[in-house]
């Protein structure tokens, strides 16, 4: 599903510059070069097609975008994050079953083992001297709980004898899926409202930006805590839980978006170019499909990628005071909530953290590459 | 001027009506009953029957859950608030408004010494690595308040306990004084009091700094690029003046213009506490006593501490859009 929706928004990407190359004109690479060429051609007129070919290079939006994009090292590495990720979570699980890691999702170890407890006690013998007895009791465990790493569990079990490395897999799936799903969902919700509101305006505009004023003043992560706690008295099914969480995410976090398309469609309507469309008489959905939202495009995936991050960190916010996805299933805010049992956070470090790392670095990842994108579609910044 | 902020004040007042409307009805649709909780043990003796519980629910005007009664109860509620009372706390048992105020003091200490680091660092290193722009120091910036927007504050607080409270034993763990001390109320004590107090609460404000340095280190670093591009500045330095002279007289000043509209989101969350990490370090601020009020279904205070905070919301808002004018003349109010 994931793999559908990547596709689905390059897809966006490349239909928005495709558009965009029709409209702008070529674009010339090297000036200097360019310079060379027409006094060469002074010289030669008949080889005029032929130099040009070989001299300069045409660069469509697209590739100008991706060529800027790469030049910033900050936004490669953040690519680059974010696929070693991907294919952690979604690959990884896949991969570790093919060569005989065979610990799943919710799969408790059940081996059994014995544990010894030793026991010292010291004392002073008649004589003055001191005695030390070790008490051995051997006690047998059903489950493998807090196992230490080794080769059957790379990072140990948890306090319920699941796999800890096998949950970190399942939880960045949950945590990227939610979070491509919300920002999808809250930049539709955006843009249809947003753009209703910025293009007809009048008391339509009035209407949808109070909505939104008064969405903008909710406190965020209160109405998140109650809109969850309202969903344990709904008695959902546990596996069904994630999508309601998602539409609540969806619900409190659209406004931004809205405002948003919103301010960038009451700009544009003022430009030129959409003018001459209402003067050629365009219909009104091939103005707002055709010409608006793709020149709003840039500022949208933007706003998206660094929006990612925020909505993995409500998502692990909630998880983490248990009101995100439930317990059995994976999800790295409840994997780092384990730590509020001051021994497993002194003594099992490998319990939580590698959760938290993996939080930080998903969010740098999409920081790191809107921030990148910005950079390399904003058309005032020339390097 | 003063139309346009009657205007403002008038629409500010429809949005908190609805803010209130959609906090109260998901509020009431929450599972955690405050009183059933409450009497489930005395229920179970059998020291209080069913019927006792139905006929105090009335009392509350919990009684009724459907649509209708969530909207009599809505409409109690804001009558009560154009009254100006905000209700009785159930969990702590005093009026909301005294509850609030007591325990604000602390969210406000908090995070007001939290936010003069936060300007103190933020700023120059924001301008330093604009000055610089893609030379390592501006990487390293970068790179440095882009981790910090990204840290979860409950992992980092509990990754900072670990560290400096458990293993090095540097600070207290958790709580806001040592339980085992006994303070007087002589001068010395006092400052004894205070000075443990600050020692307590060195671990929160580290979360909450290093965590809100990022947004306003990237916003003055763009800001400052910005303003460097513009002619005034080429003026200046066509001018012969000394470098640090054009960054801090002529850049600076117009660099802070936009910051003001980062009023809007200061206020709240200057007054309203950090939840999360006040539940972590177990500190008694507004934050944790709204959390605690929420997993009672304490209703009052869940609704007056939400009132609260879209208050400040609003208030900041307006007040940064008035401060923009006021900073920048080419701003026109009122459209």
């Amino acid at each position: 599903m994931i793999i559908l929706l990547m596709i689905l928004i390059f897809f966006g990407i490349g239909c928005y510059l495709n558009n965009k190359r029709k409209k702008t004109n070529i674009v010339l690479e090297n000036i200097q070069q360019v310079a060379q060429n027409d006094e060469k051609a002074l010289i030669n007129d008949e080889n005029l097609e032929d130099e040009e070919e070989a001299t300069y290079k045409e660069l469509t939006p697209m590739q100008m975008v991706i060529k800027r994009f790469f030049r910033s090292k900050l936004s490669l590495i953040g690519l680059i994050m974010l696929i070693v990720l991907f294919a952690f979570s979604f690959l990884g699980p896949l991969i570790l079953h093919g060569f005989g890691y065979k610990w799943g999702e919710t799969e408790t170890d059940e081996t059994r083992t014995i544990v010894e407890i030793v026991e010292e006690r010291t004392f002073v013998d008649s004589d003055g001297n001191e005695v030390t007895t070790y008490q051995i009791i051997e006690q047998e465990k059903y489950i493998n709980d807090k196992a230490a790493p080794s080769k059957s569990h790379f990072l140990g079990t948890d306090e319920k004898g699941m796999d800890v490395f096998i949950r970190l897999m399942y939880g960045g799936r949950i945590s990227l899926t939610l979070g491509f799903v919300v920002i999808i969902l809250e930049t539709f919700l955006g843009v249809v409202l947003g753009g209703i509101a910025g293009y007809f305006g009048k008391w339509v505009d009035q209407v949808i930006m109070r909505i939104v004023d008064i969405f903008n003043c909710i406190p965020t992560l209160p109405i998140l805590l109650i809109a969850s706690a309202v969903l344990d008295s709904w008695d959902i099914d546990l596996k069904y839980r994630i999508y309601y969480l998602m539409i609540i995410l969806t619900i409190f976090g659209w406004a931004g978006t809205a405002r948003l398309v919103r301010g960038q469609i009451l700009y544009l309507r003022e430009q030129e170019y959409i003018i001459a469309t209402e003067v050629m008489g365009l219909p009104v959905w091939r103005r707002i499909f055709k010409h608006l939202i793709p020149n709003i495009m840039p500022q949208l995936i933007v706003s998206m990628t660094l929006g990612l991050g925020s909505i993995i960190l409500y998502e692990a916010t909630l998880s983490y005071l248990n009101l995100g996805i439930p317990l059995p299933y994976a999800a790295w805010g409840t994997m780092i909530s384990s730590a509020n049992d001051q021994t497993i956070l002194l003594n099992y470090p490998n319990l939580w953290i590698p959760a938290g790392l993996l939080i930080i670095f998903a969010v740098l990842g999409f920081n790191f590459v809107g921030d990148g994108l910005r950079d390399a579609m904003d058309p005032k910044m020339k390097r | 001027m003063f139309k346009y902020i009657l205007k403002r004040i008038g629409l500010s007042i429809i949005i908190l009506f609805g803010v209130s409307v959609i906090i109260y009805f998901l509020v009431r649709l929450m599972p955690t009953d405050y009183l059933t909780t409450k009497f489930s043990s005395q229920l179970q003796q059998g020291t209080i029957k069913q019927e006792d519980i139905d006929r105090i629910k009335e009392l509350y005007g919990l009684a009724d859950n459907s649509f209708k009664g969530i909207l009599t109860g809505y409409f109690n509620w804001a009558g009560n608030l154009l009254r100006g009372e905000l209700g009785d706390s159930f969990i702590y048992e005093k009026p909301v408004a005294q509850v609030i105020v007591e325990n604000m003091g602390i969210s406000f200490i908090i995070a007001f010494i939290a936010m003069i680091f936060q300007f103190a660092i933020s700023i120059p290193l924001g301008i330093s690595s604009a000055t610089h722009q893609y030379s390592f120091r501006d990487y390293t910036v970068t790179v440095l308040a882009m981790v910090g927007i990204s840290l979860p504050s409950f992992f980092f607080a509990a990754l900072l306990i670990r560290v400096f409270a458990a293993e090095l034993g540097w600070f207290p763990v958790s709580g806001l004084v040592s339980a085992q001390e006994v303070y007087t109320n002589s001068f010395s004590d006092r400052i004894r009091y205070l000075l443990d107090m600050g020692h307590h609460l060195v671990l929160p404000m580290i979360v909450l700094v290093v965590l809100s340095i990022g947004s306003l280190m990237r916003y003055t670093r763009t800001n400052t690029l910005e303003v460097l591009n513009a002619d005034y500045i080429r003026t200046a330095r066509a001018k012969g003046l000394s470098e640090k002279k054009v960054i801090y007289v002529h850049a600076f000043r117009n660099t802070m213009i936009p910051l003001v509209t980062l009023l809007a989101g200061i206020l709240p969350s200057l007054f309203g506490g950090a939840m999360i990490t006040e539940e972590v370090f177990a500190i008694d601020g507004i934050g944790r006593l709204a959390y605690k009020a929420l997993q009672a279904g304490d209703i009052p205070f869940v609704m007056g501490y939400n009132m609260f905070l879209a208050v400040l919301t609003v208030i900041g808002t307006l007040f940064s859009d008035l401060m923009y004018a006021v900073v920048d003349p080419r701003v026109k109010l009122g459209k």
